[in-house]
């Protein structure tokens, strides 16, 4: 099942699936880079509310979307980690160093707003 | 045994259903939701490996009722290769394939009991248990 991605100014919102394949993220992560490219993106929010497990192949490609994206002078923020996927991606070893995180949306898009800020 | 879930594991598709199979047997054996994602966390790295490693095998997933004891076992079997040693494949950070690793030692932290056999050219059979408690 593809991810859909929403444009919203500036921003592009991908909302990934809660049976999310392999070649789904593999997909979305080709699809954001193109996207970023063709909308002039700022930044992207990934949100990951309805993703149940965040395993080694799902965490290194949300980490490989963010540097990606970074490489294209564009922000990401993983939004929606739930406690009990946390809880497992540490006991797992895992981890998203370099990748700014909040807890939902709502604080994904207020962490971009006062990074737009502090920077212009 | 009879009540055996299994599910052939040949590609990423299959490890989506093998964890959605486990998570539906955990939290119908009583699992809270912590326990649900650890034991589909789990199922879904040895699932990983399968494909990454192995190409073919499969996840066996078995509820494990006794008088005083409930919990859920994992059983990941594959014909490929093999483990060279399996030793340094349950230390932290050994990878053979320039990536992650083979997440053993991962894996081992997210259940209560953890076996592997691995015999080159045979294949690999890990037993993961975690008890509800």
């Amino acid at each position: 099942m593809e991810v859909p991605i929403l444009k919203q100014g500036r921003y592009l919102i991908a909302t990934i699936q809660a049976a999310s394949s392999d070649e789904d993220l593999l997909q979305l992560r080709r699809a954001l880079l193109d996207r970023v490219i063709q909308f002039r993106s700022r930044a992207v929010i990934v949100d990951v509310t309805a993703l149940d497990v965040m395993d080694s192949f799902a965490t290194r490609t949300l980490r490989d979307i963010t540097y990606m994206i970074r490489l294209r002078g564009a922000d990401t923020v993983i939004v929606g980690i739930q406690p009990e996927v946390a809880f497992a991606m540490v006991q797992l070893g895992l981890n998203l160093e370099g990748v700014a995180t909040a807890l939902d949306l709502e604080e994904g898009l207020a962490h971009l707003e006062q990074r737009a800020r502090s920077s212009s | 045994m009879p009540d055996d879930t299994r599910v052939l594991i040949r590609s990423n598709l299959d490890i989506v259903t093998a964890r959605q199979h486990g998570r539906t047997l955990a939290a119908r054996a009583g699992f809270g939701a912590t326990d649900v994602t650890l034991i589909a966390t789990a199922i879904s790295e040895l699932a990983r490996n399968i494909v990454s490693y192995a190409v073919q095998g499969e996840i066996i997933l078995r509820v494990l009722e006794s008088t005083n004891a409930k919990g859920i076992m994992i059983i990941s079997r594959d014909s490929g290769p093999g483990i060279r040693s399996v030793d340094d494949a349950m230390r932290d950070g050994y990878s053979t394939s320039g990536g992650l690793g083979l997440g053993l030692p991962g894996v081992r932290r997210l259940v209560d009991e953890f076996t592997i056999e691995s015999v080159l050219g045979r294949g690999t059979l890990i037993r993961v248990t975690k008890w509800l408690r």
